[in-house]
């Protein structure tokens, strides 16, 4: 295990020096007619477990498969430690790749298959090397096994294998779980941190799945229509989301049609269909007059008509319950305001409180820090219908 | 479920029945018959009949007096093969990879030749290869075929006969084998540091071993036995034994010699099969 101790040293000293890691300037794909990536930039500093996180045909495999060379970009470029490989050959790159569905050898045991990559570069101590890796991921006992005798997560795992054991600059992960089943998965996931943590490469995830992104990554971007809409870390993107896309493809957003009355100090004033709310300034992305009250359903205070919610500052009443599924843990309300929409409500079941019934007369209210305010000439649907697979 | 089983026995037999009456009738019998020849008296003729005298210098007989034709015939069928394997592979691998939505119609191309007979097309070589042809006018003009020069009537031209003709089958079954192989495999190979031609040898070329055995099987076994091309593009010095065995059979009436000469070649195929496909470890095929 010592080389990989010392990758993990060059690599902390590397970290957060601008241009080390993994760089993209205006990089576009056109396919015969569409823009699969358009015009993207994007840093990924070294040593980071960063996840690219899109619905389906957002671009993001696409962008994997140019760092990967297995695509030629339509125009920009593709950096990496300083070196510009846009044009490399992929089998000349220091990037190597998980695929989806992970594409192992077939004709080849489990031990040739991770050995495949050194055995190219003609490098020494193979043997060594490969039952190291083996280790790493836990299959000691299978090398020589061939695929189609292991199970999804060994398979899995003898893909991660054969990709980590090139000390690649940077790993591409292609929905590497999506075909396990769900506690297979979560369990993958762990493993997944475990192993990047110990190795210390730059992992790049590419999912769709923005539960997997949150538990694993250090930092996602979230991609839409071949662009990024928001990158940061996983709590700054579900807490401050900037665009509707992200407010709602990132967990669920209540997003209500404001006007803004005033940005004085650090507060926005919001005339939300009569009733006036207040957002920090630092919180409000929309630089027109009018904007998307947004807040997240679990940060939502329900409470009996005129009862004095412990939250100070927002209090909206004249809410009827239109629906209740009482899931365990939480109750999810639906709550038809006076001007029409239904606010979704997660109440944690603390016992403290009665679980309301359809047709109850509410009180809603939540923190002025918690909600945010979004560009109005965005879609207040974007990003809730797509489909989780 | 044991009834099921049950049931699957007597269904199997049912299925098999006409098969099995079929082959009996139409390759059982007529090879036993063919067995009996190759061991009938040599000084035998139509006239006089045959008497069953185990004659087994009949065997010994045929190998001396058409070694020639044996070994010029898996010479001939051998460069047809690699030729086939060859064109064959980069063809369908063209195909399989690289043409898109005229699959379909590629595949049909391949398959055409069949829709005119065979003769007909080993026919339409012999005016290619002809003396006055395009082919040797082309060589003769750009001097790589002497003034007399000719290449009806050559081995090369029977080898490229048997190489038109069996080609399809050297296609279809590379094909078969060629489409099933998963692309990403060729990219994760790209991936892991092998370039392009690497990439082929390690992952393409062993994934399509099933079939380069089942064509180059299909394409040899037949190419051994045919007398057609060699009939109509060779010469009394190209003789193949598909030639002698036929010329025997029909022209000499020596039944015992052309039988013993029919096995020799059956048996020869067959221990030939055998030690290619161990070798090629892929036994499960058969």
């Amino acid at each position: 295990m010592s080389h990989l101790a010392e990758d993990t040293t060059t690599v902390a000293a590397a970290e957060g020096t601008p241009g080390a890691g993994l760089g993209l300037r205006a990089l576009t794909k056109q396919f015969a007619n569409f823009t699969a990536v358009d015009s993207l930039d994007l840093d990924v500093p070294t040593g980071s477990f960063f996840a690219l996180l899109g619905p389906s045909g957002c671009g993001k495999t696409t962008t994997l498969r140019m760092v990967a060379g297995l695509e030629t970009p339509t125009s920009g470029t593709i950096h990496l430690a300083g070196k510009d490989i846009t044009h490399q050959k992929p089998y000349r790159r220091p990037v190597n790749t998980v695929f989806q569905n992970y594409a192992l050898f077939p004709h080849l045991d489990i031990f040739e298959n991770v050995a495949f990559g050194p055995r190219r570069r003609k490098v020494a101590g193979i043997d060594a090397e490969v039952h190291r890796m083996l280790e790493l991921v836990e299959l000691t006992s299978q090398t020589r096994k061939v695929p189609a005798q292991l199970s999804g997560g060994q398979q899995q795992r003898v893909a991660l294998a054969r990709a980590l054991i090139n000390k690649p600059e940077v790993l591409l992960l292609d929905e590497p779980l999506g075909a396990l089943d769900l506690k297979l998965r979560r369990q993958m996931q762990i493993e997944l941190k475990r192993i990047q943590t110990e190795v210390g490469i730059t992992f790049i995830h590419v999912t769709h799945d923005q539960e997997e992104a949150m538990t694993m990554a250090d930092t996602i971007a979230v991609m839409n229509a071949g662009v990024i809409e928001q990158m940061g870390a996983p709590d700054d993107l579900y807490e401050n989301p900037r665009t509707t896309f992200v407010a709602n493809f990132l967990g669920q957003s209540n997003l209500i049609d404001g006007t803004i009355r005033s940005r004085d100090g650090d507060m926005t004033r919001v005339d939300m269909h009569g009733i006036m709310v207040s957002v920090p300034r630092e919180r409000t992305h929309a630089t027109d007059s009018r904007g998307w009250v947004g807040i997240r359903p679990e940060k939502v205070l329900i409470g009996e008509e005129g009862e004095a919610l412990d939250a100070p500052g927002n209090t909206i009443p004249g809410g009827v319950i239109s629906d209740v599924s009482f899931v365990g843990v939480s109750t999810q309300y639906l709550v038809r305001m006076p001007w029409g929409q239904e606010l979704q409500v997660f109440e944690q079941n603390t016992g403290r409180r009665r679980i309301f019934r359809t047709g109850d007369r509410v009180e809603l209210s939540w923190r002025p820090e918690y909600a945010f305010v979004l560009d109005h000439a965005q879609d207040a649907s974007a990003g809730s219908q797509i489909d989780d697979e | 479920m044991s009834e099921t089983v049950r049931r699957k026995g007597i269904t199997g037999y049912i299925l098999l029945a006409p098969a099995v009456v079929w082959l009996v009738a139409f390759f059982l019998i007529p090879f036993y018959s063919l067995l009996a020849a190759s061991l009938f008296n040599s000084d035998g003729s139509d006239f006089r009949g045959y008497t069953m005298t185990y004659e087994w210098s009949n065997y010994w007989h045929a190998i001396q007096d058409y070694y020639p034709q044996f070994i010029r015939s898996l010479v001939y069928a051998g460069f047809a093969t690699f030729f086939c394997l060859i064109l064959g592979y980069v063809l369908a691998y063209a195909i399989a990879f690289k043409s898109g939505r005229w699959k379909n119609l590629m595949l049909v191309l391949v398959i055409a030749p069949f829709f005119t007979s065979f003769l007909v097309r080993t026919l339409s070589w012999k005016l290619i290869l002809g003396n006055d042809g395009v082919v040797v006018n082309t060589l003769q003009f750009l001097h790589i075929l002497g003034p007399n020069g000719h290449l009806l009537y050559t081995p090369f031209a029977v080898v490229m006969g048997l190489t038109y003709n069996f080609l399809p089958f050297m296609v279809l079954p590379l094909f078969a084998s060629i489409d099933k192989i998963d692309y990403r495999l060729i990219e994760a190979s790209n991936d892991l540091y092998a370039n392009p031609v690497v990439g082929f040898f390690k992952v393409t070329w062993p994934l399509s071993l099933p079939g380069v055995v089942s064509g180059t099987l299909l394409t040899f076994i037949p190419a051994v036995g045919d007398y057609i091309n060699d009939e109509l593009l060779g010469s009394t010095q190209t003789r193949m034994i598909g030639n002698t065995i036929q010329s025997l059979f029909t022209e000499a009436n020596d039944y015992p010699a052309a039988s013993a000469l029919s096995v020799i070649l059956m048996l020869m195929i067959v221990v030939m099969v055998l030690f290619y496909v161990k070798r090629a470890g892929t036994e499960d095929l058969l």
